[in-house]
């Protein structure tokens, strides 16, 4: 019975998210439906109080004569031209369903009386931040003049909103939404983009670029953006948005901004901020007429690292007259020089660790089971997105049934969670499939993925096929500024961290426990721990357990840094392969090594050759390096080897 | 051709026990069938073979001996080439150096081995097992086209005369007992037409009949053929009659006939312990 | 004795008699009947056969001759290939450029030479390694090389360091992600994410036409026969008996002194080729090639149509190869949601419940029935006994 309690968690908790799940999608399909009675004025006014991004969508289209009735299911749709044909939005659920022609949709028209509560909407709508939003509307301008103007009046208003916006702007990542206008932030998620409002930073899903147009500014925006940015944040509240004010203000000083910078820098309290304001200040002083100032700027600015101190000094070595100072700058210059190249090594080192990190979390349960049972588990990659959907089950059940304060433990919960979904998963799989397939490691291989595709489908089935978005609590978000422009996010160092731990861990489990000592010697010559009176068919299940367990561990790991989707296994299934064959199977040491090589060497390819070139390099060189040595790097030798 | 050159003392010792003074002088690497000189190969640090020598003459038929562990498989895994040894010289014929070559080019060299466990194809026929052992061209393309001539097809008839399987043409290898799966991987050898013919326990799991008949098959190849034979049942080794070497720790403890080695203190105190 | 020796030593047919009548009459069916089927009776004859199913049977050839090329080198030679959808990409591929080369100042941009996606990523000149593909003997020749080369190249270097079991799985499955990480850039000059498509006509015929299609199909119908027979005639030789050793107990076969290395390459690079002229008959019947056919997925999926088919057993690859695939075009049609789950039983239940495949099951089943008819006789002779 206790075997089975696991499971009769998973089905307990699968039903609990299916009685939470919104019905949002049904109520708006029904309030959208409503448009084409004959006096669509209740629809209209029920959208305008919706806070539903969707419904303002479907009233801009309505105002644009976009919105459509498709003739085939009478599903309100927004509908966009694209050639001869309009690429269709349904507008209940926001999903880009196909391309329509023209004579199977039926725009759907707004009665006189109508329009006038449709064109009172928008105000409506924006009710809030009525004077940013359309300060921000400017924006959409294509003149670049227009966006000028448009900056300038955001700028006055002095709302630190205005901070993302014009990061993005100047990054080119301010977007209008092609299905419905509406002006939004991305951030790069994988090969798509992250979305949120500009207005209140709300997230607003996940897109491909495709269905985005970028705004695009010039470099003279760019600078008034930066300087923009710069004298906002300098007012914020927040020190990492001071910090960064300041930094924005390292090359593009104006007059006016020093002395704004000059007075914080008085107020500033937190000194990791204050250092990086000193440094732009130095920066504004590098050209000051008076010889001992710009040698004192040269001493700030020659202690950091950062290359655009170092295209600074550059420039100024190229005009100083002054044989003392040009020796100052000189020395100042190759310092940075070997510094950077150092913190780029250095850089590319952590990355590359940190993406190790993940792959050894992946990779390390299936070296487990591969080492003592000889089976490769194809479904392992779906034990790993397990523990990721657990990951994102226990937050919605800590915000629906948690006061909000204790989001931010959700994590730690959700770690023994996914460990005990995916080791139960894992036994269910073992016990069920793969102890009849004993010896035929061909057919092991076969029948797990077949489980693995019934997994993932499963999971499709249950949460749809979207990505799911799991938050970092407050406690992982932000970064740690490690030396001096080079930073590294709370999330990767978590990862890193918690990686050695579950490593120690398993070791000791290993080294010290008597289901350790079992395991090894099944691992060395099963027949002969059989014989010794050892339960195998009860070790190979506690390793199944503990592997796919740790495999679960991972997917909350994977959570924090990336989406959760129902392929998220399949991505990091082939590397995990990788790393067990690279590594040599069955042994730890192996996968560590394995692993942290593979994501150091992908991370230093990448700046070469880009980033899938360099994954096909490492994958060849892995066939060639499998040639040499078939058993991988840390292999046992001998007779029993060949076995 | 390798020059002639003198053997070191210790494999004069042991392959001249029992031969005239007057001959000893004579012998030369190149003479021998297969020859063996300081091999030594450790796994993980233990050393399954250390230093050994081993001479073995054209058409001679030797017996080895030795207690589990002595090395008398992984001697062959060497002669064989499955295993590199990480110091000495093997050569076949006098000239061929084995430590250079693979299983594959080895075994076209004319070396056969039977296995300690029986291996044959269990889901091929009697006949197909022949078929593939037969002496013919190896290579893919060949394999693709080759057809049997009515040579081979004597060599196969006399081979399944000679290990009495004839009865048994068109089973599948699967399906015969362990004794005719022996058989059958002697028979294989048989047709393979090899010089040199290493026997792996031959007799494992035999009956005494069956044990007494394959002691005369051995025999009559004898001569014909090089043999060297690994076995346990010492009854079976007498039946031989052939010059013994035990092998003890990986290297040779002592040579002769059965009864030199057998009154020999030194391999009573290793097979009685001390 | 001698007799039955040289009864045996005979070459093997390639089909035995009622082997060849079965042969010759699915042939005559498939390649006479369902076109005359398609053709001859009017549309609204109950006999008539919609036109959409052509290619559809024409994908299923394709499909079948990539089963047989994979059971060829896991049912004889043991070697599980999760790659071989890269070798049915590269033939797929390699026609593809030819059909691409074909439209000629029919694209949307209207370049005489270049094919659309150059156009659009402001591509001067044609890549060295796009000469050559306006000609079709060329192309075909490349349908053979492209993916022989690569299982040449491969295969020598896995074979050779006895890379075996799993691991070569891994290694094929690494092989294919590779190439379709590769395949998805647009550097490349393949087309990128959206591949090759929009063809027009082939060696002349519009490529859409009712009659090409139906000549597309015969064409893999008749190629899948060739093939069929090809991989009888080696199966059927010493070589094949080679492979089925090498198989069981490949470190013996090295002792006989054979060389695996050698008989495991020439079944791997075959069983490429054939996959590649797989790949090269379903391009222009499905219209498209893209980087998605080299998905690791995609290549495990044709492992499933042969464990379902029966391993081992040429026709029980074709018989899985053309089932599978009938199985999923009506469930992703009706129930798109069950496919993957159905998908994932069928691999489950082929290993664990009936490892030998259908064709197995029906052995068995006739052995049963054999069996069971004995046993009436049995009893019916003691009946007769009894009433003596």
């Amino acid at each position: 019975m206790q075997r089975y309690l696991p499971l009769l968690l998973v089905v307990l908790m699968l039903a609990l998210v299916a009685s939470v799940r919104p019905a949002g999608a049904q109520d708006l399909a029904a309030t959208l439906s409503g448009l084409t009675d004959s006096d669509p004025k209740p629809a209209i006014e029920s959208l305008t109080q919706s806070s539903d991004d969707k419904a303002k969508a479907a009233l801009a289209a309505l105002a644009a004569g976009n919105l459509y009735i498709r003739t085939a299911d009478n599903a309100v749709v927004i509908g966009e031209k694209d050639g001869e044909m309009i690429v269709v939005t349904n507008a209940a659920t926001g999903d880009i369903e196909d391309m329509a022609r023209p004579e199977d949709l039926q725009a759907i028209a707004v009665p006189e009386e109508a329009k006038a509560l449709l064109a009172g909407a928008a105000p409506a709508a924006s009710s809030g931040p009525v004077d940013f939003a359309t300060a921000l509307a400017g924006l959409k301008s294509d003149s670049f003049a227009d966006k000028g103007k448009a900056i300038d009046a955001l700028t006055a208003l002095g709302d630190v909103r205005a901070i993302p916006v014009f990061r993005a702007l100047a990054d080119g990542r301010l977007f209008l939404r092609k299905s419905d206008g509406m002006m939004v932030i991305g951030a790069p998620s994988g090969n798509e983009i992250a979305l949120t409002s500009p207005l209140d930073g709300a997230a607003l899903g996940i897109a491909p670029s495709s269905t985005l147009d970028p705004l695009f500014v010039n470099n003279n925006l760019r600078n008034v953006l930066r300087e923009a940015v710069g004298r906002l944040g300098l007012g914020s509240a927040d020190p990492a948005a001071r910090r960064m004010a300041a930094n924005a203000l390292l090359d593009n000083a104006t007059p006016e901004t020093v002395a704004l910078l000059r007075e914080a820098y008085g107020r500033e309290t937190v000194d990791g901020v204050k250092s990086v304001m000193a440094l732009s200040l130095a920066a504004a002083e590098i050209a000051h007429p008076d010889k001992v100032k710009r040698q004192e700027a040269i001493a700030v600015l020659g202690a950091a690292s950062d290359l655009r101190v170092r295209a600074m000094l550059q420039a100024r070595l190229n005009q100083e007259q002054d044989p003392d100072v040009k020796a100052a700058l000189v020395k100042a210059f190759d310092r940075m020089q070997t510094k950077i190249t150092l913190y780029s090594y250095l850089e590319n080192f952590i990355q590359g660790i940190s993406l190790g990190s993940v792959l050894l979390l992946a990779a390390v349960g299936l070296a487990i089971t591969f080492g003592v049972m000889g089976v490769i588990n194809m479904a392992h990659g779906e034990m790993i997105m397990l523990g990721a959907y657990s990951a994102y089950l226990t937050q919605e059940i800590f915000r629906a049934f948690f006061p909000p304060s204790w989001i931010g433990a959700y994590l730690i919960v959700a770690l023994p969670v996914a460990f005990l979904i995916a080791a139960a998963v894992g036994v269910a799989i073992e016990r069920g499939v793969i102890r009849f397939l004993y010896g035929r490691p061909l057919e092991t291989m076969l029948a797990t993925w077949g489980v693995s595709l019934c997994l993932q489908q499963a999971v499709r089935s249950i949460f749809g096929a979207t990505n799911k978005e799991v938050a970092n609590p407050s406690w992982m978000t932000g970064a740690i500024d490690v030396a001096g422009g080079l930073a590294v996010t709370w999330n990767r160092v978590y990862i890193i961290i918690f990686c050695f731990l579950v490593l120690g861990l398993i070791a000791l489990i290993l080294k010290r426990t008597a289901f350790g000592l079992h395991m090894r010697a099944v691992t060395q010559n099963r027949q002969m721990a059989a014989v010794m009176g050892i339960p195998t068919a009860r070790v190979d299940a506690m390793t199944f357990a503990l592997g796919s367990g740790i495999a679960g561990m991972a997917g909350v790991a994977l959570s924090q840094i990336g989406n959760v989707s129902p392929n998220l296994g399949t991505i990091y299934i082939v590397d995990s392969f990788l790393v067990v064959v690279f590594g040599g199977v069955g042994s730890l040491m192996g996968t560590l090594v394995g692993a942290l090589t593979l994501g150091v060497v992908n991370k230093i390819l990448e700046p070469v050759a880009g980033a899938v070139l360099g994954k096909v390099v490492v994958l060849v060189c892995i066939i060639l390096f499998i040639q040499k040595r078939p058993r991988g790097l840390f292999a046992a030798k001998g007779r029993s080897a060949d076995a | 051709m390798r020059p002639a050159m003198p053997l070191p003392s210790v494999l004069v010792e042991n392959a001249t026990a029992g031969l005239a003074p007057e001959v000893v002088g004579k012998v030369r690497v190149s003479d021998t069938q297969l020859y063996l000189d300081g091999v030594s190969v450790s796994f993980d640090g233990f050393r399954a073979i250390n230093n050994l020598a081993l001479m073995v003459a054209p058409g001679e038929l030797r017996t080895i001996i030795g207690p589990n562990g002595a090395g008398k498989t992984t001697m062959m895994d060497i002669i064989t080439g499955k295993t590199k040894p990480d110091a000495g010289e093997v050569l076949f014929a006098g000239r061929v150096d084995l430590t250079k070559l693979d299983e594959v080019a080895i075994a076209n060299l004319g070396i056969g081995r039977k296995f300690q466990k029986p291996t044959v194809f269990e889901n091929l026929t009697v006949f197909e097992n022949f078929e593939l052992a037969l002496k013919s061209a190896r290579g893919a393309w060949k394999t693709l086209l080759g057809r049997l001539n009515s040579e081979a097809l004597d060599r196969i008839a006399w081979a399944l005369d000679t290990v009495g399987l004839d009865t048994k043409v068109e089973d599948i290898a699967g399906s015969l007992s362990h004794g005719q799966k022996q058989w059958l991987e002697i028979g294989m050898l048989l047709v393979q037409d090899t010089q040199l013919i290493l026997l792996d326990e031959p007799v494992a799991g035999m009956t005494d009949a069956e044990t007494k008949q394959t002691a005369e098959l051995i025999l009559t190849l004898k001569g014909e053929r090089t043999l060297v034979v690994v076995e346990h049942d010492m009854e079976f080794v007498r039946d031989l009659g052939a010059k013994v070497t035990v092998l003890h720790e990986g290297s040779v403890l002592s040579e002769g006939t059965v009864d030199h080695v057998q009154n020999d203190p030194r391999v009573i105190e290793v097979y009685l312990g001390r | 004795m001698r007799n039955q020796l040289e009864t045996l030593a005979k070459p093997r047919p390639l089909l035995d008699r009622k082997g060849w009548a079965a042969f010759l009459a699915i042939g005559f069916v498939l390649i006479v009947l369902v076109p005359l089927l398609n053709i001859l009776p009017g549309r609204g004859s109950a006999l008539h056969l919609s036109d959409y199913l052509i290619p559809l049977l024409g994908k299923y050839a394709c499909y079948a001759i990539l089963a047989l090329s994979l059971d060829l080198v896991w049912g004889y030679a043991g070697i599980l290939s999760l790659g071989h959808g890269a070798f049915f990409a590269l033939g797929g591929y390699a026609m593809g450029m030819y059909l691409m080369r074909q439209i000629g100042t029919r694209g949307v941009y209207g370049h005489p030479e270049l094919p659309d996606f150059m156009v659009f990523l402001n591509w001067k000149e044609l890549p060295w390694y796009w000469q050559g593909f306006d000609s079709f003997p060329f192309a075909m020749l490349m349908v053979l090389l492209a993916p022989g080369i690569l299982a040449l190249v491969l295969g020598w270097f896995a074979f050779r360091s006895r890379v075996t079991g799993v691991y070569i799985s891994i290694v094929t499955q690494a092989m294919t992600f590779a190439l379709l990480l590769a395949f998805f850039r647009n550097d490349m000059g393949f087309g990128g994410n959206n591949g090759l498509t929009d063809f027009k006509d082939i060696l002349g015929f519009p490529i859409q036409a009712p009659s090409t299609r139906i000549g597309l199909y015969v064409v893999s119908v008749i190629v899948l026969g060739l093939c069929f027979l090809l991989c009888r005639f080696v199966t059927q030789s010493k070589l094949g008996r080679v492979l089925l050793a090498v198989r069981d107990a490949e470190s013996r076969v090295r002792f006989l002194g054979y060389s695996p290395t050698a008989a495991k390459l020439f079944a791997f690079v075959l069983s490429a080729l054939l996959a590649g002229i797989a790949g090269a008959l379903y391009v222009p019947q499905v219209g498209i090639i893209n980087p998605g056919e080299f998905s690791p997925a995609n290549s495990i999926e044709i492992a499933i149509w042969v464990a379902v088919g029966g391993r081992g057993t040429l026709y029980g690859a074709i018989l899985g190869g053309v089932v599978i695939n009938l199985v999923k075009t009506w469930l992703t049609g009706a129930a798109p949601e069950l496919w993957l789950f159905v998908l994932g039983g069928l691999f489950i239940a082929s290993t664990l419940l009936f490892p030998k495949g259908i064709v197995g099951m029906v052995g068995q089943w006739k052995a049963w029935r054999d069996q069971k008819k004995a046993y009436a006789l049995d009893d019916k002779a003691a009946a007769q006994k009894g009433a003596e």
